[in-house]
């Protein structure tokens, strides 16, 4: 008789994106912990995480802020024992995060990587200055505000165009074709 | 004469870092590396994309390496977020066959296919592995003499794994400082993370990072850090002032993007490489290179 646990639903889902699989590697050394430069800024280690993941512990896993810290230096990556490939697992948390509209979690990163995208595939570049200006009105129009000498220094030496870079009407029409389709197929899983 | 296909990213083309774009094609002229750019590129989605819908970061990336499949040469990008996500595409795509099938269904929706084929290569690892110090020591009309530079790496230059360099304890940007006669400093965390996109939305975390950095720089005797990444070089040098309001700090280190390094020990004009450009002036620190007297008395 299959007994289908809570556990093995979200390991499953885990294990389905690519390189997600060596989840189940893990043996809990908390090496990646303890190279992570943000673990300390986390609610729950990277290790934990993985711990929870396994547990079947997904609502909270998904919920926590702690793949919201990740640099993506991929420091754990290079230095897990079991090869697992930690980074690419915080990045899954955060679009299965996404996905499910848990993605607020204490931080301003997930509304941050939102603007960001939203920009890159709407115009096929990002403008830096556009996509900060976007980001700090929709999360903290108080930041915009202190930003303003970082601009003003990056400006004075053209180091912020205000024009975004485009690419011609076939090309950005063709990269939309691209990403439309792609919304069609259910992720990467 | 070398040929790559080039893929300038976005910061390095029309944004904070066009220093690296115009200082990387005018060292490659000097170096015979005929830099031919992509048309029509898009942006690769860096980390952000993938944060918020895999799948389509995935063909975002896919795209561009279709467009640059069709040449049938080696792409190389002055940017280390560009590097990491193209070759983590490549990683993905070829490791599972039913993931590239999913990207290819959608990529023939824009009339592309990508059969996996294209190498993604970081402007370090072509200028240090395909023209070779030796070649770059040929070219050297002033070299950096007495100069203590910190090599700073970041993170996707040499992480995961891209074979060129060690991912921890990197030596390609510290032997090529030698090569230009600078002198490059001890610097622990070389490699370490500069904070990223975070600086961003958790800017408390990132100036953290950034200052033990300039600390790490600075107490082992740097009087400019190189780096190799148009994000790095963002943050170290536009949020310099910031770090020192915030922990008290006085750093006035320069930030130099790698290829800015060569061109002064190749003698190309400080426009050029749009060393006017840098937020924390390196004209001070430069001055010795160009005018030893000064120097000497000053000292």
């Amino acid at each position: 008789m299959e007994i289908k646990t809570k556990a093995n639903t979200f390991i499953d889902e885990i294990c389905d994106i690519p390189g997600g699989e060596g989840i189940r590697l893990c043996i809990q050394c908390g090496t990646c912990t303890a190279s992570c430069p943000n673990a300390d800024k986390m609610q729950h280690t990277p290790a934990q995480l993985i711990a929870m993941a396994r547990a079947g512990m997904r609502e909270e896993v998904l919920s926590s802020n702690a793949m919201w810290y990740c640099l993506s230096c991929y420091l754990c990556t290079v230095r897990c024992p079991r090869g697992i490939k930690q980074t690419g697992l915080m990045h899954a948390f955060e679009y299965l995060a996404v996905r499910e509209g848990l993605s607020y979690a204490g931080t301003f990163t997930p509304t941050m990587y939102r603007s960001f995208n939203h920009f890159a595939c709407a115009l096929g570049s990002l403008p830096e200055f556009g996509f900060m200006t976007w980001f700090y009105i929709v999360s903290n129009p108080f930041r915009a505000w202190r930003m303003i000498p970082i601009a003003i220094n990056l400006l004075r030496r053209g180091r912020l165009s205000i024009r975004a870079r485009r690419l011609t009407p076939e090309a950005t029409s063709q990269l939309r074709a691209i990403l439309d389709k792609a919304e069609t197929l259910g992720g990467v899983s | 004469m070398r040929y790559y296909t080039y893929f300038p990213g976005c910061s390095a083309s029309e944004g904070a870092a066009k220093a690296y774009n115009w200082s990387a094609r005018a060292v490659s002229k000097v170096l015979d590396v005929e830099l031919i750019e992509m048309e029509n590129w898009n942006c690769c989605g860096s980390t952000p994309s993938g944060a918020v819908d895999e799948l389509g970061a995935y063909c975002m990336a896919a795209r561009d390496l279709a467009l640059a499949e069709k040449r049938g040469l080696d792409m190389v990008t002055p940017c280390s977020a560009c590097h990491v996500i193209f070759n983590r595409t490549n990683t993905y795509l070829n490791g599972y066959p039913h993931f590239m099938a999913k990207v290819n269904e959608a990529l023939a929706a824009g009339g592309l296919e990508y059969r996996g084929t294209v190498r993604v290569r970081h402007m370090l690892d072509v200028l240090t592995t395909d023209v070779g110090y030796d070649e770059i020591a040929d070219k050297v009309k002033t070299p950096l003499s007495g100069l203590k530079l910190a090599p700073y790496y970041g993170c996707q230059v040499v992480r995961p794994h891209f074979g060129f360099d060690h991912p921890e304890s990197p030596q390609s940007l510290d032997k090529l400082i030698t090569t230009l006669g600078g002198e490059p400093t001890v610097f622990p965390l070389k490699a370490r993370c500069c904070g990223g996109s975070l600086i961003i939305s958790e800017e408390d975390v990132a100036l953290d990072l950034i200052r033990k950095l300039l600390d790490s720089a600075s107490s082992n005797g740097a009087e400019c850090l190189v780096t190799v990444c148009p994000l790095c070089q963002t943050n170290l040098d536009a949020y310099q002032s910031r770090v020192n309001r915030k922990f008290k700090t006085s750093y006035k280190l320069p930030v130099l993007f790698f290829t800015q390094l060569i061109g002064l020990a190749f003698g190309i004009e400080g426009k050029t490489l749009g060393l006017n450009t840098n937020i924390v002036s390196p004209k001070e620190v430069l001055n010795h290179i160009y005018n030893p007297i000064s120097h000497m008395t000053t000292h």
